[in-house]
């Protein structure tokens, strides 16, 4: 997930190029075109530790990939309605402009100059990540501010580097780089003892963590140093299909908040609570209002989960990387995921 | 004075000596090509250093300390199963039908099976020297084959085969399914463009030289990122053509401009008097090339035209690079799985697709060793 500085900027050029090519056409016609098709066509990750993976079969499973299956389920009833093109980081942007794909989530980071200057809405945060820092156990620091006159390894030229360099500079830290041109020599480098401290995004700190020779040995400091939040994005303009991605993120965490799970939004179907009915479409016509049918909702949580059991399943306690909820837990248990209220 | 047998002069002829150990046989040889010099025997024993240095840790790694079963991570740890842990085997075993078919419907597999089977036949029609019907088995490689594998794979509702979408496709078939396609392209469009090039008319050879020229100037990369990220923004809105097609095209083209050059080199090394023999036969251009020119300019390019498929098959993992799971993608994809994170599987997954890439190219350039050998027969110097 670390963007290189070059490749951000030439996607960025392409991608300006794009908005001043594609500006206006498609207003308010995904959802009809992905009616017609009979799937939704999403830009995913090459390949990224539990957001986006192949499995043995060849499906794509992850937590990123979840949200394109919920977004199908919406529209579809059909979580396997959902065709995946894996997009480098350079074309990904150019994908969505161009109707190549319907709908991006692929841990992109949303940014101002992205929402606004590149033709396309980010529709919300599934996933706050920020970068981090891992350190040995027996090294006995418990806070990266501990972290004073340690070597960091890190990747070369990328946004990475220079926020560690801001965070050290910021709290007068002695600290010695040692940067590496690829994030497997890095974290081969940080393996094999070279440094006492290897940073990157968190949610990466997690995965490569498991590859260590001694995944146990290690800890993931709790700091987080800068910010990425992670969201799925759509082409700017039609206001219909962004209101569909977004209410489909905002039903999953709302399912999540009222105890509506896989398992038993069968039984919630007949639950007293108000909120949980105008969510599941018994109540209100909330569904028709962006085009799908009243049991958007409710075909979401039953296909794909609610928002905590798509993370635990892909990335947390289900899941061999075992990340911790933290700012990615609801608000009522201290974190950052809120779902707007359907009303 | 009787005769008598001197016994100065040998009866029998005396039984050959073995040649001195210092002229014939292995401590000859040895002498001979290992220590003849100074400098010599300095290489040598670096060779022999480095050889010690690099191949018994390659051999551990790859096969005595390898892990050969397994279904998660933990059968590749050092930690868990407590003896060193070379190559993760257990992954790739787990993985292959994804690297074989990338993710091609499961009940749809079969077909990819059918198109490597026809594959396989008209490669062997084409290159088994002996073969039968070359002709036919020409026109099976270049027209029934690719006709046949693209309803095979993209399927015809018409004739019961569910369509796939190119999304779909990946792995050893999206690698297999590139290179085939150059080759069965470039060949035939490079030959054209090579006697378009020699051609004695103007606009034809001009239209050759500027497509040949333009494509060698520009990096295959160039054109694949072209086609893929730049192409989309220019198509109007809707108009979409096909992810895998673009590359596809610029693949083939590409090639064929490599071969076309090829193709000249030989069709220049054919001695002018091939040409003014035909002629005087009284037999017309098409003839002329198709009889007696083409078929020697091709037998002197065979180690070029091999070439330049070795380069094109190892250069279809650029593709990657656009987005499309061709093998080395495909293992890219699959080694960042949390279910398989070992510190081994990385590498493992990358000799795996070496190996892949070691067993093609070696055996292509084996077969147009053997080729030359047997067609220049009455050439050698």
């Amino acid at each position: 997930m670390t963007r290189q500085i070059a490749s951000m900027a030439l996607g960025l050029g392409v991608g300006l190029l794009g908005a001043a090519l594609a500006t206006g056409a498609s207003a308010q016609q995904t959802l009809a075109n992905v009616k017609q098709k009979g799937f939704v066509q999403c830009g995913s990750n090459t390949g990224l530790a539990g957001f986006g993976v192949p499995d043995a079969k060849g499906e794509w499973t992850g937590f990123d990939v979840d949200y394109c299956r919920a977004v199908a389920a919406a529209v579809f009833n059909d979580p396997k309605k959902v065709r995946f093109i894996p997009l480098s980081s350079k074309d990904r942007f150019t994908a969505l402009q161009s109707g190549e794909v319907d709908l991006l989530v692929r841990n992109s980071t949303a940014t101002m100059s992205r929402d606004t200057a590149l033709g396309i809405t980010f529709t919300g945060v599934n996933y706050y990540d920020g970068q981090g820092f891992m350190v040995r156990k027996k090294l006995g620091v418990s806070s990266a501010k501990e972290l004073s006159g340690a070597s960091v390894c890190t990747q070369q030229g990328t946004t990475t580097e220079l926020n560690l360099a801001d965070f050290f500079r910021r709290n007068n830290l002695k600290y010695e780089v040692v940067a590496f041109a690829s994030s497997d020599e890095t974290f081969k480098a940080y393996d094999t003892g070279r440094c006492d401290a290897f940073t990157t995004d968190s949610s990466g700190l997690y995965a490569e963590r498991l590859r260590a020779s001694a995944p146990d040995d290690h800890i993931v400091l709790p700091e987080i140093i800068s910010k990425e939040p992670l969201g799925p994005s759509v082409r700017k303009g039609d206001a219909q299909w962004a209101d569909i991605v977004k209410w489909v993120g905002y039903a999953m965490l709302n399912a999540e908040e009222n105890g509506v799970t896989q398992a038993n939004v069968d039984q919630m179907l007949k639950s007293d609570n108000p909120e949980v009915k105008r969510l599941l479409g018994t109540e209100g016509k909330f569904g028709e209002g962006i085009g799908l049918t009243n049991d958007w909702a409710y075909r979401v949580v039953k296909l794909v989960g609610n928002y905590g059991e798509s993370f635990e399943r892909n990335v947390g306690q289900g899941s061999p990387l075992k990340i911790k909820r933290g700012l990615n837990a609801l608000w009522t248990q201290g974190g950052l995921q809120y779902g707007i209220p359907v009303r | 004075m009787a005769v008598h047998t001197l016994s100065y002069v040998q009866t029998a002829q005396a039984d050959t000596l073995p040649p001195p150990l210092l002229v014939r046989g292995p401590i000859a040889w040895v002498r001979q090509n290992l220590f003849s010099s100074i400098p010599n025997t300095i290489l040598t024993l670096v060779v022999v250093y480095l050889l010690y240095v690099v191949i018994p840790p390659v051999i551990r790694f790859l096969i005595t300390d390898a892990v050969w079963t397994g279904i998660d991570r933990n059968a590749c740890r050092e930690d868990v199963i407590h003896r060193p842990v070379g190559a993760c085997w257990a992954f790739v075993a787990d993985r292959l039908s994804y690297f074989t078919y990338g993710s091609y419907p499961i009940p749809e597999r079969w077909r990819v099976d059918v198109f490597f089977a026809l594959m396989a036949v008209g490669i062997a029609w084409m290159l088994w020297l002996k073969a039968p019907a070359k002709g036919l088995g020409a026109l099976y490689f270049f027209v029934v084959f690719p006709i046949a594998s693209f309803i095979l794979l993209t399927g015809w509702s018409a004739v019961g085969l569910t369509p796939v979408p190119t999304a779909f496709w990946g792995g050893i078939m999206l690698t297999l399914l590139v290179s085939i396609v150059g080759i069965v392209f470039s060949l035939p469009f490079g030959i054209l463009l090579a006697l378009g090039r020699r051609s004695k008319l103007p606009l034809v050879r001009l239209a050759s030289v500027i497509f040949i020229e333009v494509v060698r100037g520009v990096p295959l990369i160039t054109v694949l990122i072209m086609a893929n990220t730049m192409l989309p923004l220019f198509l109007p809105q809707g108009v979409s053509v096909d992810r895998l097609l673009r590359p596809l095209v610029g693949v083939s083209l590409f090639s064929a401009a490599y071969m076309a050059e090829v193709v000249r080199g030989g069709l220049q090394a054919v001695p002018k008097g091939q040409y003014e023999g035909a002629m005087s036969l009284g037999l017309g251009y098409g003839r002329m090339m198709y009889f007696i020119v083409l078929p020697q300019a091709l037998r002197i390019v065979i180690p070029g035209i091999v070439n330049t498929f070795i380069g094109l098959f190892k250069d279809t993992t650029l593709v990657s690079i656009v987005g499309l799971l061709d093998l080395v993608r495909a293992i890219e994809a699959s080694r960042v799985d949390p279910i398989w994170a070992a510190p081994t599987v990385s590498y493992t997954g990358y000799a795996f697709a070496a190996l892949f890439y070691w067993i093609c190219c070696f055996g292509m350039s084996r077969y147009s060793i053997m080729v030359e050998r047997k067609l220049a027969a009455g050439q050698r110097r």
